[in-house]
């Protein structure tokens, strides 16, 4: 018997990159403008999206891809209004990976504008995983308080948009969203900040704006 | 929280190579998690110990080395190491850098038991 040191130097991720890699290039191909929802469970990332659902349907044509560790109930949300929706129950992974976002993609219409991606409700694991989106969107809610950015980073790090929500309970809550922005921009110099109270819709259209601009940015670089 | 599953795929590895060269046994793993890369070191070393038995790598030991955050600076071309949670550039302060080191997982050398002399 002998013994004998390999040199690997193999990235765990790399599978995920990977596959992710062949998502963005082809939901570009498509037209397709990916947007990837990451925060801490009960941020409102669903009410967000029926929020838009309304907002969207006269323009434009979306579809949605839930994660959860179970149940239906998030792409039934989705479903009433009108909107394509596939649940992906994780059965207790804390968040999404390429792959299972790669096995729903054949399913998704081709004549689609935007394809949003909710992950698990998970602050901290959704950060390390390429979906192959095209924005990244963290949302805060002003009850889980406005020091989280520097106690999550990574989340804030990986991500080009801070959503915060539930603006409409802040007079309730010690929640500062001015304290919350610059805790978040200190982490991520350049990400794009929106207040939103996606139950009033107050702050919505900024956010639309802001899809709608990608959207056509993606677009004529594809031209 | 994904840890086991990370686990999960160092084993996949560990088998490849155990076959790719005819060993009978892992007897060490050496892995390297960026400060960044959202693990906890403990929880890979609870997960490769549950993972472990029964496996070719029953006995084998995990050592993790932690790799720290690593920044590059387009401002002033400066790469620099940071040990806190403080992303911007040690040189001259630019918060435009970039993450260059510290958010891998990587399966870096493995140590394997081999039926040759």
């Amino acid at each position: 018997m002998s013994t004998k040191t390999i040199l690997v130097l193999q990235d765990l991720l790399a599978t995920n990159k990977q596959a992710a890699a062949a998502i963005r290039q082809e939901l570009r191909a498509r037209g397709i403008l990916a947007v990837n929802l990451m925060s801490s469970p009960g941020s409102g990332k669903t009410t967000l999206l029926e929020n838009l659902a309304d907002r969207l349907k006269d323009r434009y044509r979306m579809a949605v891809i839930e994660g959860d560790i179970e149940t239906e109930r998030d792409a039934e949300r989705i479903r009433r209004k009108g909107v394509p929706a596939w649940q992906i129950t994780t059965g207790g992974a804390c968040h999404l990976e390429a792959r299972m976002i790669g096995k729903v993609l054949g399913d998704v219409p081709a004549a689609i504008d935007f394809l949003f991606i909710e992950n698990v409700g998970n602050l901290v694991c959704p950060a390390s995983y390429d979906l192959g989106e095209d924005i990244r969107c963290v949302l805060l809610s002003s009850p889980e308080g406005d020091d989280k950015p520097a106690k999550y980073p990574q989340a804030f790090l990986s991500a080009d948009c801070l959503i915060l929500t539930k603006t409409d309970l802040i007079p309730y809550l010690p929640f500062d969203p001015a304290k919350a922005a610059a805790e978040a921009l200190s982490i991520k110099p350049g990400l794009r900040v929106f207040t939103v109270s996606a139950l009033r819709g107050d702050g919505v259209d900024a956010f639309v704006g802001y899809l709608v601009e990608a959207l056509e940015g993606l677009r004529s670089g594809r031209a | 929280m994904h840890e086991l599953s990370l686990i999960a795929s160092v084993f996949d590895i560990l088998e490849e190579k155990a076959r790719e060269h005819g060993a009978s046994q892992v007897t060490a793993v050496r892995l390297q998690v960026g400060r960044m890369s959202g693990v906890v070191p403990e929880l890979l070393e609870s997960a490769f110990d549950i993972y472990k038995k029964g496996t070719l790598a029953e006995g084998a030991r995990l050592e993790i080395v932690i790799v720290p955050v690593k920044l590059r600076c387009p401002d002033c071309g400066g790469a620099n190491v940071r040990e806190d949670a403080d992303f911007s550039c040690a040189a001259c302060g630019s918060r435009r850098v970039e993450i260059i080191e510290g958010r891998e997982i990587v399966v870096e050398k493995i140590e394997l038991e081999t039926g040759q002399p």
